[in-house]
């Protein structure tokens, strides 16, 4: 007797209970399904967050150095040698000092924006691109000079649309603007990303920053895949000095993107098997409904064992129905749990531009569990059919 | 063809031991027509598992087309009844979930034999018992007559050696049943072995050979048209060094 009768007999046995065969299957549905929902969640999250960093610079690279005493310590152009020795590996490089101070317009209000000090390199690094004036250039940093390219917000609310050329007095000092920077969002108030003045690293260290040295960089690599040797370039040449990486730090956005996608990963999994509770839970429901099933078929059992079916046939017949049931189920709970990951993307997520994404791997995972359920349940039961001695139960009613 | 040598069944529940085969000797040739009659407890159903070999004798041997069955294991023994054997029972037996010619396949189904194959053997079977174009029918579409031929067809379909009818006219009223018992004749006088178990003499007396047992023993071996068939014989208890210590045994 060949597997395909045996599925043959499934079928016709399954269908002529439809309605108790599918509140059979009922739990394993919602268990693939499920499965097959959070999965995709998880997937669709993880793309989103992966998006959103790689519009963050994923080839950024930030060093932090804390220092060790006077006596070790990097300077600005030791990190400008380092730089200019690996132009292979990177395409921009500055310094930066970050630093919050007062900004007096020439409207005579308060503002309070995010200063950088950077060098020429900045704009390029934020991909920022100037809607009219100049960049920083050389000769500002050298010579320290009092000089600002100017967020959105300060061009269009508070100057109007002409700030270059105009003055702004950040902690009373006036400061020359030479650029302003292309908006950045819709916003016109101080909340937007356009609240920002970037000024030379050399002006920013010595009169805005509390502490002379300069301390942090940015550095970007050139592609992704070099991330890793960069670091690694970065960190050689900081451990010359300090012999211990206990005083700077090398990071980038790729290492925690990594990390947070490690972490979705395993949360999702966490999620995923709390759902696989309820395939194991509709396994037993299969179990319960094949052991009542081989009760009330003990007659037919009892026949056909009469007409010469061995042990094994009848126990490949009620395991295979168990099987066939299970992945009739698992087949319904792919479609339910494609189909619902869908409608989520369509609604819930649809303002945050995420999607729900059902993986190939959740589905051929969930399904084979089902249908592996379905023969670990279906087994007891159809040892028990298989087991059944002929005369007694051809004496069955 | 079926040979059973001194042939005992016992079952052991607690204290009291049963012995409902005590003794059986009994030999069927190819082609012979035997009806095995007795009162129910006497032993009948016992000896109709054993010679279908649903089970296996605590003592002696049976030989089956020349083959020791009574030490098989329970898959070899399911492979003897598949070949040798062929059922018809009392309550028809029939899937209720599968066609008319489904049922009918059943035996080849689990000798192995192959889907196109199957089918036509099958449709010849039903030819044989007149059911030709009830083929796709479910059994509980049909007459209990027509069931019963159905069942017969299933048992004609692996070819047996031997046809065993157990109470085949049980359920059926006595027109149905007759043409039953006319088919099995006709069956045996086309060469067929046949065995039919049965309490009613009337039945047994389209047998040939009639086999009385009481209390698990042959009372009667003989043919079907002698007076003694029909008599229920007397037996002496005294002269049975088994049956002596039995309980029950009521002397008629």
């Amino acid at each position: 007797m060949s597997i395909f009768q045996c599925f043959i007999m499934a079928f016709k046995s399954l269908s002529t209970s439809k309605i108790r065969s599918f509140l059979t299957m009922l739990g394993i549905i919602i268990g693939v399904a499920a499965v097959i929902i959070i999965m995709a969640l998880g997937n669709g999250m993880t793309v989103f967050m992966n998006d959103s960093f790689a519009s963050m610079g994923t080839t950024n690279i930030s060093v932090n150095i804390s220092g060790r005493g006077s006596s070790r310590t990097v300077t600005v152009d030791d990190m400008y040698e380092l730089y200019d020795e690996n132009k292979d590996y990177f395409t921009h490089m500055t310094p930066t000092v970050t630093t919050m101070a007062q900004v007096r317009g020439q409207d005579g209000e308060y503002y309070v924006p995010s200063i950088t000090g950077a060098n020429e390199d900045y704009l390029a690094i934020k991909d920022y691109d100037l809607e009219s004036g100049s960049n920083i250039c050389y000769i500002d940093i050298l010579h320290n000079k009092k000089v600002c390219v100017v967020g959105a917000f300060y061009n269009h609310t508070v100057y109007s649309g002409n700030a270059v050329g105009q003055y702004l007095k950040i902690n009373g000092d006036r400061y020359l603007i030479i650029g302003a920077v292309e908006e950045q969002d819709d916003k016109t108030d101080e909340t937007g990303q356009d609240n920002f003045i970037i000024v030379p690293y050399s002006t920013a260290s010595r009169n805005l920053s509390r502490s002379s040295n300069i301390n942090t960089y940015t550095f970007v690599a050139k592609s992704e895949d070099m991330i890793d040797r960069c670091i690694d370039i970065i960190d050689n040449r900081l451990y010359e000095t300090f012999r211990s990486d206990d005083y700077y730090s090398v990071s980038s956005l790729t290492i925690i993107v990594d990390t947070m996608n490690e972490m979705m990963d395993t949360l999702t999994l966490v999620l995923a098997a709390i759902a696989g509770i309820s395939l194991v839970v509709g396994g037993i429901g299969i179990m319960n409904i094949m052991l009542v099933s081989v009760t009330e078929r003990t007659r037919e059992i009892g026949v056909r064992k009469a007409l010469g079916a061995k042990g094994r046939h009848i126990r490949m017949q009620f395991v295979i129905e168990a099987a066939t049931t299970s992945a009739v189920g698992g087949i319904l709970g792919i479609g339910l749990g494609i189909g619902v990951s869908t409608l989520i993307s369509k609604t819930l997520l649809a303002t945050l531009d995420m999607v729900a994404i059902p993986t190939t791997a959740s589905i051929l995972v969930s399904f084979g569990i089902s249908v592996a359920i379905g023969i670990f349940f279906g087994y007891l039961p159809a040892n028990k059919a298989a087991k059944l001695n002929p005369i007694e139960a051809l004496r069955h009613d | 063809m079926i040979t059973l040598n001194d042939i005992y069944k016992i079952y052991v529940n607690g204290d009291t031991t049963t012995y409902a085969s005590n003794g059986i000797n009994l030999h069927i040739d190819k082609g012979e027509f035997v009806a095995i009659v007795g009162q129910s407890g006497c032993g009948k159903s016992t000896l109709m598992n054993i010679i279908g070999c649903l089970d296996v004798p605590t003592e002696g041997t049976y030989l089956l087309n020349g083959i020791d069955v009574s030490t098989m294991e329970d898959d070899e023994l399911a492979e003897i009844r598949n070949k040798m054997l062929g059922f018809i029972f009392q309550q028809y037996n029939l899937i209720p979930k599968l066609t008319v010619i489904e049922n009918v396949e059943l035996p080849l189904l689990y000798a192995g034999v192959d889907s196109d194959e199957r089918h036509e053997i099958a449709k010849k079977a039903l030819e044989r018992v007149g059911l030709t174009g009830k083929e796709k029918n479910y059994p509980s579409q049909l007459s209990g007559g027509q069931q019963q031929r159905v069942s017969i067809a299933r048992a004609l379909a692996g070819n047996p050696s031997v046809i065993l009818a157990d109470e085949p006219t049980g359920a059926l009223d006595s027109r149905t049943g007759r043409e039953v018992l006319e088919f099995l004749q006709q069956l045996n006088a086309e060469g067929n072995t046949i065995v039919l178990i049965t309490h009613d003499n009337t039945i047994a007396k389209a047998a040939k050979r009639i086999v009385r047992l009481h209390d698990g023993s042959v009372v009667y071996d003989g043919p079907s048209d002698k007076d003694g068939a029909v008599v229920q014989a007397h037996v002496s208890f005294d002269d049975d060094p088994l049956l002596k210590n039995k309980k029950g045994g009521k002397e008629k």
